[in-house]
């Protein structure tokens, strides 16, 4: 037994010795690669045009973000042909060390980074300067690749498992934090969906869903009344009661009992319309609390008919739901900063104040808007040209694609992303070993958060968190970061046909 | 099936993002109109305003530059201020009391570090020329230009009008203006705003987030040149304008001259006035204010604006009525037995001849005639079948001399007097209850009656021109442009020619030897007709009308001074002036007396009566 592992681990180096580079090339996934070549070379047309200047303008210029970026562009594909001549295991065996290193990193750069703009993230050697977060990124999918590959590691076997992934994504998140780097700390969040597909039951994605829109809901209709609470609540306690239905239809698969809760939610709500209607005001909070306790009260009654266990989830659910409802109001006022709350209310139409606060989402919104159909052309953007919206070329480079290249061009980066995404989700289905997977999705559920959260804050749909778009965005960090993680998603998949050679 | 889950989350997001974009690229087009305002300072040429020139071709209102220093707190670096202050000729602590009062939010509330702040307005030229050798120095510092009117003749208040600063209501109702920009106020300054304010031109600059200026935008290729605003020549004649102000001075009251042949106004009246230049500048909020205050309202114009009881001054359109409508003939007489009795009813008159005609009646403006006349024709059912058809012939023929309605003289807001109709004395009195008698103050231009002084000096030029008028107009000529045919046409109410001539002889006869002896010059034949209104408000108020020469008339007058006694008493000796200084120039030493009784007496208390 121990002979022939040795032996069969002799047998793929020397293949790998043989065939490395060429292997390598030829399985390659060059549909990605050209993704990506495309993607960064429109970010730096995007770049040059976000940082143009009128008096002295040239697309290689070092003094230029775009200049800059080129070179940030040269080194990165430097690394990307290096990480593909590395032997794929090498990432799967030093997964922990690499994870270790890094994380090191990041805890000392919390006490020797200088502050740059409020946030203690920027390790500064001379003239260059990076973000481990960044890197962190990488690192902590492979760590988390390396948990999942362990033998015979299931995420529902034990509760362990979760404490151990937890703690995988919780490190880093928690050093990003102390380095005032709140939004690159969300980023590693969206590595929740790769446990997911890993076996996390979907009800806590479900659940943290719930928990955003209810938010949202709540705060954004906090203005207008409604049965005597405000809409905001009354919506939410009415989302509550369409979940619970949905529940016990497709989780708890009580076709009936569901139909008689639907049936009695529905009834009893145009009766207290009926009522308002004709001038008796049933007061909102009593009668949703009752409604949704009683059917708390029918599903106990039939759980303890049926003993479906899921029924007292939905019973758990309902109630969870609202009392988070009761505390959405408290947490906002008393747990969220002053300049946070002030965010989310600009982001959510609450509030508008286009100097202060809204100024960014504002002016980006402007300077999108009036992109119109065709855009205005390359470089003939007067919004971005101007310096009207800040950050121009880092977090906000989309307002640039959106005013010069207009709906369709914002469409097609957009779609070019979406394939992309689709292209890893793909590539880590193809996988034959778990580590390779769940690598992939790492990598896969980095790109959706980056560009849901960067292009939604620009189009203004989500608060602004300040993380880049993928390969757009001006800085070497973030560019080598993604290329990092692409290419070493890349050079696994390169191969994974060596799995099926013996 | 959780890889599906989570490709749709993600395919689900990106549909919602490109609906996002589509709403906000292509269905949503006011971002390029914000995003054009961002980047483009349209900065506006100004035009010069429009000149303004009497009828002699004396320039009345006029243009003056004055000079402004803005400054931009965030530019301003460090300078010479004492040099500064040498130049503008002003001390140190001055200079430092001005620049900590602007950056105070109570006195300034728009003060902002990156927007042009005021440092002191109305420069002269030559501090101006001055100070612009050395601009250069002062960074921050700018000189802005602005147009100030300037009048040449402190009177017509009235007729011109000033310029203000526009208010939101005018931007939002005339998309040419913007913030900042002047607009006429009153007087044809605000009913020729279109053709004096020329057409503003405009220079496209591109202007960068913090306000920076960064060039033309496609080098001047979208640049507009500003158009000159268009002069004016009013048919005031700016002398006898100010004659008749200076007669009206401390008198409540209007005067209104009309060339008859043309209908050109050549002066228009009203007292108290004020001095326009009052308007101009810095201290016009200030003065606005409190002529708006003043008890004795100087900007109410009394001349087209004013509606008053025309008293005897009416009973001339009386004796057109009734000679047209056959009532009566010149050789019908009517008794008066000092007044009108009949029925209970009595009108008093005051001592003359009697039973009279109608030339005498208007000569002695005998009451009683015109109420015996008004009462035969508005109770002659046999010819109109109903007293309220009598009287809707009888206000027809009113509304044709320009009575009841605007009669649309080119300045804002004319009053339209009062006629009532017969529907509301239906209303008053009950359908079909009523009668001459009920209603037989109005043969005499009182009741109900209500007339601008307009109005009067109108009817005046009617029986001048011997049956028609020209509606009376202020501007005479537009540069380049051909004023509007409304100011060309002949209005001629159904009236035979004859019926002026005999009332016009009364008239005459009047002068020479009734009610207007007052007006009754040597050397012109002037036509006159006194009115004496009871009022609600006191004393009667004293009116005159008339025109002169008598024959082809050249001056057709209106004067009406409120709660100052007789006709004779005051409209008819400013009446007279008037006429005798538009036909001669001067007036003649033996009525040196008569101007200077006139120049000197007040009819208006020295303070505000006490509200009863």
């Amino acid at each position: 037994m121990c002979c022939r592992t040795c032996y069969t681990h002799l047998l793929s180096q020397t293949v790998n010795q043989r065939n490395d580079n060429i292997s390598v090339f030829r399985y390659i996934d060059w549909f990605t690669v050209a993704l990506y070549l495309l993607l960064i070379t429109a970010g730096v047309f995007s770049i040059y045009a976000a940082s143009y200047d009128f008096d002295h303008a040239s697309l290689l210029d070092n003094s230029e973000f775009s200049g800059k970026q080129i070179r940030w562009i040269g080194m990165a594909l430097g690394l990307a042909v290096v990480i593909l001549l590395f032997d794929a295991k090498i990432f799967d065996i030093y997964a922990y060390p690499i994870y270790a290193i890094v994380t090191f990193i990041m805890l000392i750069t919390i006490f020797v980074a200088p502050d740059i703009k409020g946030s203690h993230s920027w390790l500064v050697f001379g003239p260059l300067r990076f973000q481990p977060a960044e890197f962190g990124k990488a690192a902590t999918a492979l760590a988390l690749a390396k948990l999942f590959s362990g033998y015979g590691f299931t995420l529902n076997a034990c509760r362990k498992n979760y404490m151990y992934a937890l703690g995988l994504i919780f490190l880093p998140v928690l050093l990003i934090i102390a380095q005032r780097e709140t939004g690159s700390a969300l980023a590693y969040l969206s590595l929740f969906m790769v446990l997911y597909r890993e076996g996390m039951s979907g009800l806590i994605l479900l659940a943290a869903l719930c928990a955003v829109v209810f938010f949202v809901v709540a705060l954004k209709y906090a203005g207008t009344l409604f049965l005597g609470i405000t809409c905001g609540e009354a919506v939410v306690f009415g989302l509550i009661m369409i979940i619970m239905v949905c529940m016990m239809a497709v989780y708890c698969r009580q076709m009936e009992g569901a139909r008689n809760l639907f049936l009695a939610y529905a009834g009893s709500f145009i009766v207290v319309l009926t009522l308002s209607a004709f001038g008796i005001n049933v007061p909102g909070m009593a009668y949703f609390i009752i409604a949704i306790l009683a059917g708390c009260v029918y599903c106990g009654f039939l759980a303890m008919h049926s003993r479906a266990r899921n029924l007292y989830i939905t019973i758990g659910a309902a109630l969870v739901s609202v009392v988070f409802l009761f505390s959405v109001n408290y947490a906002f006022s008393k747990v969220l900063q002053p300049h946070q709350q002030q965010r989310i209310l600009v982001t959510l139409g609450i509030e508008q104040d286009v100097l202060g606060a809204g100024y960014n989402v504002n002016q980006s919104r402007i300077a999108i808007g009036s992109g119109g159909i065709a855009g205005k052309g390359f470089l003939n953007g007067t919004q971005t040209k101007l310096k009207y919206v800040p950050e121009q070329h880092t977090d906000f480079i989309f307002c640039t694609v959106g005013e010069e290249q207009g709906f369709l061009g914002s469409t097609a980066l957009l779609l070019v992303f979406l394939i992309l995404i689709l292209r890893i989700m793909f590539i880590a289905e193809r996988q034959p070993s778990t580590f390779g997977r769940v690598y992939s999705y790492c990598v896969a559920s980095y790109f959706m958060f980056h560009l849901a959260i960067n292009v939604g804050m620009v189009i203004g749909l989500c608060p602004v968190i300040g993380i880049p778009l993928p390969f757009f965005s001006y800085g070497g960090s973030s560019l080598w970061s993604f290329t990092i993680l692409l290419f070493i998603c890349l050079r696994i998949d390169a191969s994974r046909r060596e799995h099926l050679t013996y | 099936m959780r890889k599906y889950v989570i490709g749709g989350f993600i395919i689900a997001i990106v549909i919602i993002y490109i609906i996002r974009l589509l709403n906000l690229q292509v269905l949503d087009n006011s971002f390029k109109d914000e995003a054009d305002s961002n980047a483009f300072l349209r900065k506006a040429i100004y035009p010069s305003r429009g000149v303004i020139y009497d009828r002699n071709g004396n320039v009345v209102v006029f243009n003056r530059p004055a000079y402004d220093i803005m400054l931009i707190p965030r530019d301003v670096k460090q300078f010479d201020t004492l040099d500064f202050c040498h130049t503008l000729g002003i001390t140190r602590e001055q200079f430092e009391n001005r620049m900590r009062d602007l950056k105070d939010k109570r006195l300034n509330p728009g003060y902002s570090s990156y927007s042009p702040q005021t440092f002191m307005t109305q420069l002269s030229a030559e501090d101006y020329g001055k100070l612009q050798e050395k601009m250069y120095r002062y960074p921050g510092f700018f000189i802005q230009k602005r147009i100030l009117r300037e009048y040449n003749y402190h009177c017509a208040a009235n007729v011109l009008g000033n310029i203000r600063e526009v208010s939101q209501a005018d931007i939002d109702r005339d998309s040419y203006y913007s913030r900042g920009d002047m607009t006429g106020d009153l007087g044809v300054e605000k009913s020729y705003e279109k053709f004096l304010r020329g057409i503003k031109g405009e220079e496209v600059l591109i202007r960068d987030a913090r306000g920076k200026i960064q060039g033309r935008y496609e080098d001047g290729a979208f640049d507009r040149k500003a158009v000159s605003g268009k002069n004016l020549k009013l048919s005031i004649d700016i002398g006898l304008q100010q004659f008749a102000e200076s007669l009206m001075m401390n008198k409540k009251g209007a005067v209104v001259a009309i060339e008859p042949t043309t209908g050109e106004v050549l002066a228009l009246v009203t007292g108290p006035s004020y001095d326009p230049s009052l308007l101009v500048g810095r201290q016009r909020g200030k003065n606005y204010a409190a002529l708006a205050k003043d008890w004795r309202r100087p900007l109410l114009d009394r001349s087209v604006m004013g509606a008053y009881p025309p008293g005897s001054t009416f009973k001339p359109t009386q004796g057109l009525i009734l000679l047209q409508e056959g009532i009566v003939t010149l050789g019908t007489s009517y008794p008066c037995s000092r007044g009108y009795v009949n029925s209970g009813l009595r009108v008093g008159c005051h001592p003359h001849a009697s039973p009279i005609a109608l030339k005498p009646a208007l000569q002695t403006s005998c009451n009683a005639y015109f109420c015996w006349g008004f009462k035969s024709m508005i109770d002659r059912k046999s010819k109109y079948g109903s007293v309220a058809k009598a009287f809707e012939v009888w206000k027809n023929y009113l509304v044709s001399f320009g009575y009841g309605y605007k009669l649309g003289i080119d300045l804002p807001s004319e009053s339209r007097g009062f006629l009532p109709n017969s529907k509301s004395y239906d209303g008053w009195y009950g359908e079909g209850r009523w009668s001459a008698n009920s209603i037989i103050s109005v043969s005499i231009g009182q009741g109900e009656i209500l007339a601008t002084p307009l109005q009067i000096a109108n009817l005046s030029a009617t029986i001048a021109n011997r049956g028609w008028y020209i509606t009376p107009h202020v501007v005479k000529e537009i540069q380049d442009t051909v004023i509007s045919d409304d100011y060309k046409k002949r209005h001629e109410p159904a009236i035979n020619r004859a019926h002026y001539e005999s009332v016009a002889e009364g008239m005459r006869m009047a002068v020479l030897g009734g009610t207007c002896k007052g007006a009754n010059l040597s050397d012109i034949e002037v036509c006159g007709k006194t009115g004496t209104a009871q009022n609600p408000h006191g004393a009667d108020h004293s009116a005159f009308m008339g025109f002169a020469p008598y024959h082809n008339p050249r001056i057709a007058v209106a004067v009406y001074v409120e709660n100052a006694g007789y006709g004779a008493a005051f409209g008819v000796p400013i009446g007279s002036l008037v006429i005798e200084r538009y036909l001669k120039g001067h007036i003649s030493p033996e009525r040196q007396h008569v101007l200077q009784n006139m120049l000197h007496t007040s009819t208006i208390p020295n303070s505000e009566p006490k509200k009863r």
